[in-house]
């Protein structure tokens, strides 16, 4: 392990350059450093068991002077979890079990041989990459935030002192005051992450003019969309930076308290946040008369029960204060009045951890990135049916396209593209016409759907447009706070009205009332939950109405997803009476024997498609039929018609 | 003193109120659910909404909660306002065609058919009753409890209350389960726009004043004559 330097509580900019000093000096650069990310995706995945072999593995050969280990968060490639990265070369390693602590010590540290097998490979075309700098995945990305995640150990502050942390501070307090460093953020261009994108520095300016002598400012980490996570990476892999920004933030509205509100769900961000401030505090970051500047502020952590309605402003602020976690009209904004009627500004986790970088490389600097309205990066979570799952961070107004296929690696298994799911569950669904939308908060919303927290699910041919409009309105549903009408009945309607057709019970006119509800759901919903409530179903019916009315006219699921509208049937001329799918039948539907075309009961059949995955691809013989008639099944107790050797299909 | 601008009349409001409280004042009706004077504005039922701003980027807010400003243009019925409140006094009496406040709203609005599953709910969470607990009674003894569809107002962890004094205040506010109205036609859930209709159980209670028009039939009254006590 590294030498850790201990400090007092630094009181001047000169004092924290010393110690900054000392850390980096107690430090060779010379030797390997091992770096395994251990955030909560890769800890589910194992890399626990993988560090712990690490060690042993150091300690059994007391290389602890010749190789130093540093643990960080999630590097952002979830796909290849558990990962390593060995430097100075950058050797990435993918799926490394604790098996191949060993091996890698003695071969690839030590006598610097690359292991071909641990290498990361193209799905598509194969090709091994043996450095991160080359894997297309990281290749296309602009790491500003993810890539001080591999390079700070979270729980310790010296690492994020190392890596030039807490400088963007001191520079500020030292040169600037509050005026310029909303001048700054706001000439940045930056624009608020966690969906609706209001400018920044016009946020932190009107909290500063609000009147009122004790402001707050409130770090949003209520993540709660299914499937997006880069709150969580950031909290848990550089939580510093974070806290940074908030000091920064802090000084420049002129609050004296600050408040990080994370879900009770992200224990890992929860500890790491806890350690980061205490020691922002021992350092002298937080508390009293921070750097000698005369200015005071410090932070607090709040932990929220998982309502995902708790990430709109003000129900946060209701959360916090001990409330029930409802929202309220604005105005009057929390700028003027917010928690505990004080003027308080809200940021989430991402556009606090922009700040450090934008007062240390400039607001020029940074416009540079993006597009005319939206500057800077933005961290993706890619999930779904993708190649490369993980955490992207992309300057903002690329290519969806180059997204999906250049960083994504495309859809697995060869299936076709048809829509990419933005914005978490109030978002809408993109489809693949659409593929060349440039990603901006202004053409996303044109789109119908939300830049939001930046959830990215990508779906293939197999999902079903109703299906996923249904789900994303019965998570909306369950998470409605219930105060106000719309969200809490329209959102139940719209669900009852999506089930129906999704079981084959729809209506023509059903696609008009859900529109028509949908509508007045987004006009008249209270707060931003209800008032994006709708955007799913608008979306899918927007651009796949044609399943919508095959659902509903010809009683039919196009990706043969609803299980009300499909069925499975056994052709009789391809059953070769394997016996397969009789027994892999978890609910015995199937009948037949040996020498015996399998029938499969209509009556019994779960449709769970166990049949159609287990039957052999060279016999073929169980469909899936949506929309038709399920044909007379063969006489019980007709016999196969048995495949002579070598042929490949009884028809031919 | 602030001036906004009312469907189109220049009017003059007090710097605390709301737009409900100012449209009332210059006797402008904005039909109200879940709000109710004496106790704190809520935002909950929406029926309220007014269309506030010009041109192209108007948009809907609840009038009992939003403050009034200087140079606010509302419009009160337009018909962006009319159609949504429409849908949402469908939704409600979707949900709970026994309230007779909800069939009056639905007569007044002209809402003449439901298009979803009708069910019988006891509660519309206007939350009427948490407040006259809570601002007037000063009890605090019933509150929200969950959230989405298993949300209900109860006593905390469905105790019996200890602050609770019986006083009646949550079933006197409460528009949902006072006195039911069956409906003459119960598949169709609209009664039948009680407001046009004779009271006719006069003939058995000559002083009570039915709107239900059902002739006894409402099943909130009996046909027998009642009997007359010893």
């Amino acid at each position: 392990m590294l030498a850790e330097v201990k400090a007092d509580r630094i009181r001047t900019s000169e004092d924290l350059e010393e110690v900054r000093a000392k850390i980096i000096k107690g430090r060779s650069s010379k030797i390997p450093c091992i770096v395994i990310p251990s955030g909560t995706c890769c800890q589910a995945r194992g890399s626990s068991e993988v560090v712990e072999a690490f060690q042993q593995e150091i300690e059994k050969h007391s290389l602890q002077d010749n190789i130093a280990l540093r643990i960080t968060g999630c590097g952002g490639f979830c796909q290849s979890e558990p990962n390593l990265i060995i430097y100075p070369e950058e050797v990435y390693y993918q799926k490394v079990s604790p098996d191949d602590a060993e091996e890698v010590i003695s071969e690839t540290v030590l006598r610097g041989r690359v292991i071909d097998r641990l290498l990361y490979a193209d799905p598509n075309t194969g090709e091994r990459f043996a450095h991160l700098s080359e894997i297309p995945f990281f290749k296309k990305q602009k790491r500003l935030l993810l890539a001080n995640n591999l390079q700070v150990n979270p729980t310790s502050i010296n690492d994020y002192l190392a890596a030039k942390g807490y400088s963007a501070l001191s520079k500020v307090l030292q040169e600037k005051t509050p005026d310029e460093v909303i001048n700054e953020i706001k000439e940045s261009g930056l624009r608020g992450r966690g969906g609706a994108g209001f400018p920044t520095g016009r946020k932190w300016e009107l909290c500063r003019k609000a009147r009122g002598d004790v402001k707050y400012v409130i770090c949003n980490a209520d993540e709660g969309d299914p499937g997006a996570y880069m709150d969580r990476s950031l909290l848990e892999g550089n939580p510093h930076s974070v806290i940074e920004g908030m000091i920064i933030g802090a000084y420049a509205i002129g609050a004296s308290e600050g408040f990080i509100y994370v879900r009770n769900e992200y224990p890992l961000a929860v500890r790491h946040c806890r350690l980061a401030v205490q020691k922002a505090r021992e350092y002298g970051f937080l508390g009293n008369d921070i750097l000698g500047s005369g200015f005071s502020f410090d932070i607090k952590i709040s932990m929220g029960a998982g309502a995902f309605v708790c990430g709109e402003e003000t129900a946060l602020i209701a959360s916090i204060q001990g409330g029930r976690g409802i929202p309220r009209q604005r105005p009057p904004f929390p700028a003027e009045r917010g928690l505990w009627d004080r003027p308080t500004n809200i940021n989430n986790v991402e556009t606090w951890a922009n700040v450090p970088l934008i007062m240390t490389k400039g607001a020029s600097w940074y416009s540079k990135i993006g597009t005319e309205g939206s500057k800077g990066t933005k961290i993706f979570s890619l999930v779904g049916k993708i190649n490369n799952t993980g955490l992207v961070e992309v300057p903002l107004g690329i290519i969806l396209r180059e997204i999906v296929y250049d960083i994504g690696g495309g859809i697995p298994r060869g299936k076709r593209f048809k829509a990419v799911q933005t914005g978490g569950p109030s978002g809408g669904c993109i489809p693949s016409s659409l593929l060349d939308l440039p990603i901006d908060y202004e053409s996303l919303k044109e789109a119908g759907s939300i830049m939001g927290s930046g959830g990215m699910i990508v779906m293939d041919e197999d999902t079903c447009m109703v299906d996923i409009a249904r789900y994303y309105t019965s998570f909306l549903n369950d998470e409605s706070c219930g105060k106000c009408l719309p969200c809490r009945k329209g959102t139940q309607r719209m669900l009852e009205i999506l089930t129906d057709i999704s079981e084959g019970k729809g209506e023509e006119g059903d696609i008009g009332l859900l529109e028509e509800l949908a509508l007045v759901t987004k006009d008249t919903s209270l707060c931003g939950l209800g008032q994006t409530a709708p955007n799913p179903v608008l979306s899918t019916i927007r651009y796949f109405q044609d399943e919508y009315e095959a659902h509903i006219k010809e009683k039919r699921c196009p990706a043969g997803v609803c299980k009300e509208l499909i069925s499975y049937y056994i052709e009789p001329d391809k059953c070769q009476a394997c016996l397969i799918c009789l027994r892999n039948c978890p609910v015995e539907a199937i009948t037949g024997g040996k020498g015996l075309v399998h029938i499969i009961d209509q009556e019994k059949c779960i449709k769970c498609g166990t049949c159609l995955d287990v039957c052999p691809p060279r016999f073929g013989a169980v469909t899936r039929l949506s929309g038709e008639k399920v044909p007379e099944p063969a006489l019980q107790g007709t016999e196969v018609i048995r495949k002579r050797s070598g042929e490949t299909d009884v028809n031919t | 003193m602030l001036t906004l601008r009312i469907n189109g009349l220049d009017v003059q409001a007090e710097e605390w109120w709301s737009i409900l409280e100012t449209a009332r004042f210059y006797g402008i009706e904005i039909p109200t659910f879940c709000y109710r004077d004496g106790l704190s504005a809520w935002g909950g039922c929406r029926l309220c909404i007014v269309e506030i701003g010009e041109g192209k980027n108007t948009k809907l807010v609840s009038s009992c909660t939003y403050p009034v400003t200087d140079g606010l243009v509302v419009r009160t019925h337009s018909k962006r306002v009319i159609a949504a409140r429409k849908l949402l006094v469908e939704l409600l009496l979707s949900s709970c065609p026994s309230s007779k406040t909800i069939q009056d709203l639905a007569a007044k609005l002209g809402v003449q058919k439901v298009r979803f599953k009708v069910e019988h709910e006891d509660c519309v969470y206007c939350g009427l009753c948490v407040r006259i607990c809570a601002e007037q009674m000063g009890a605090k003894a019933i509150g929200f409890v969950n959230r989405g569809g298993k949300i209900k107002i109860t006593t905390p962890f469905d105790r019996k209350s200890e602050v609770c004094r019986h006083c009646g205040a949550c079933m006197y506010v409460c528009p949902a389960c006072q006195l039911r109205c069956q409906g003459t036609e119960p598949p169709q859930v609209v009664c039948g726009s009680c407001l046009r209709l004779e009271p006719t159980c006069t003939e058995f209670y000559p002083d009570l004043m039915c709107y239900m028009g059902a002739e006894g039939n409402c099943g909130t009254c009996v046909r027998e004559e009642p009997k007359k006590k010893g």
